[in-house]
């Protein structure tokens, strides 16, 4: 897969603010952006997501257009067919594992109702996650674990073309989190969807990527090989 | 006994119809705020706090210029068959208008309180932002809503100063309980009067269980229950 970032976004004044210009390309099914907290690695994976709208510049993923200020394009979030992992998940606090998993795959302006059985691509993911017998809580039910594995079969349901993952694993405590990041990795090894990652953990970047950008103070700073021996 | 269910039952339509009408601009205008972010939207907002800060006698005039037969919106609603000047209608529109800022403010504040990142979870998964707004939105502000909607009705239907500028007193028409009550306090009927007293009271406090059956409070509600449940 293609992915093309080169951006440039302003936030907050013009003396105080903070300018965003990450400009990386790769060709790299798994890619890391690797930073410290407040390089601005979260904003240019919201970028990416259509969730923050860039000043300039152009982003593609696997040749098709996202965003480009020249031509005056701009998908909207709901069409860039990505999926996106939040640090914290995201799950719909007051629907159901069923209703948080399917909720991508119904357009309307209801819910997956209660019971009813989920469509065949979510059936799928519930399966490789182990969450059959989950189906029914609440997302505060459950473990951080199965939450992550709740967000990842949401998030893969809809088919995605890219699979943005944004410090998956900083909200799970150290036992867990090597456990996840192994199953991270063999989901890796089982789709076919290009992932990219962020983290400021050099284990995620090691077992997760193949191909790291070193992000800090809103700008790319070099490639994988520096930042290890760093 | 019938000169207190008909100013009951008058009082409950108006109050109940305005909330309809409160509840529903209400909602609209506050998830408008709430997604447009720009330093006229305090000015707007307090504009429209207006009716909560003026004298309802103030709010009513500027209805009666509004609406009035030579008003600015009266004639055009005239043209069209609709006459809100001593109607019921008109009572409600006055009590809709005084309600309003009650839900405005419960729902705005309940809508910058919904964490906005699930907002763009559902956007990123493909979903249009109108069915965002009914699957996630709306529901997580609900708690918050259902309280501006309660005041609203309360506030609608102790309505007096609007409704009897708009609607004036009309028995059996526009006369609601809190102007029957005015109307028998000054005639000296004491014994109507305190019939009227103590039947509004029991309304509000009937609403006021109703409700908090409605709405059940933080920890006994559903997501309380559910977290208790996984801690064992």
């Amino acid at each position: 897969m293609s992915l093309l970032v080169d951006i440039e976004c302003r936030l907050g004044g013009d003396d105080d603010g903070f300018l965003l210009r990450p400009r990386w390309r790769t060709d790299a099914r798994r890619v890391a952006l690797f930073g410290p907290s407040g390089s601005g690695k979260s904003l240019t994976m919201q970028a990416i997501a259509g969730l923050l709208r860039p000043d300039r510049g152009r982003i593609e993923v696997a040749g098709r257009v996202l965003f480009d200020s020249e031509t005056d394009v701009d998908v909207p979030p709901r069409d860039r067919r990505l999926a996106y992992l939040f640090q914290d998940y995201a799950l719909f606090p007051h629907l159901t594992v069923r209703q948080n998993i399917g909720f991508g795959l119904r357009r309307g302006w209801l819910n997956l109702h209660g019971r009813r059985d989920l469509p065949e691509q979510a059936q799928r993911w519930v399966q490789a996650f182990g969450l059959v017998t989950l189906l029914d809580r609440y997302p505060a039910e459950l473990s951080g674990g199965q939450r992550q594995r709740v967000a990842l079969a949401r998030a893969l349901s809809t088919d995605p073309g890219l699979l943005l993952l944004d410090e998956p694993l900083s909200a799970l405590d150290a036992g867990l989190k090597a456990r996840m990041r192994d199953e991270l990795a063999q989901l890796q090894r089982d789709i076919d969807i290009p992932t990219v990652l962020i983290t400021h953990d050099l284990a995620d970047v090691r077992v997760l990527a193949d191909e790291v950008f070193h992000i800090a103070h809103g700008e790319i700073q070099g490639q994988a090989e520096q930042v290890v021996q760093a | 006994m019938n000169g207190i269910w008909v100013p009951l039952w008058l009082s409950l339509k108006v109050a109940g119809w305005a909330t309809v009408l409160a509840t529903v601009s209400g909602i609209a205008i506050a998830w408008g705020l709430s997604r447009w972010s720009s330093r006229w939207c305090d000015v707007v907002d307090a504009f429209l706090t207006l009716p909560m800060v003026l004298p309802p006698t103030v709010t009513g005039y500027y209805l009666l210029v509004l609406f009035g037969r030579r008003g600015w919106l009266g004639e055009w609603l005239q043209s069209h068959g609709i006459e809100l000047v001593f109607t019921w209608q008109g009572a409600v529109v006055a009590a809709a208008v005084v309600a309003f800022p009650m839900v405005l403010k419960a729902a705005r504040a309940a809508f910058l309180d919904v964490d906005h990142r699930l907002e763009q979870a559902a956007a990123v998964l493909g979903v249009p932002p109108t069915a965002v707004f009914f699957r996630v939105s709306l529901p997580l502000a609900m708690r918050g809503i259902l309280a501006g909607i309660l005041l609203a009705f309360a506030r609608a239907l102790g309505e007096f100063g609007a409704t009897l500028m708009v609607a004036g007193n009309i028995p059996g028409r526009t006369q609601t309980l809190s102007i029957a009550i005015y109307e028998a306090v000054q005639a000296g009927n004491d014994d109507t009067a305190n019939t009227l007293v103590l039947v509004t009271s029991a309304t509000c406090v009937a609403i006021l269980c109703l409700a908090s059956w409605l709405v059940p409070s933080g920890r006994s509600g559903r997501r309380g229950r559910s977290s208790r449940r996984s801690a064992s």
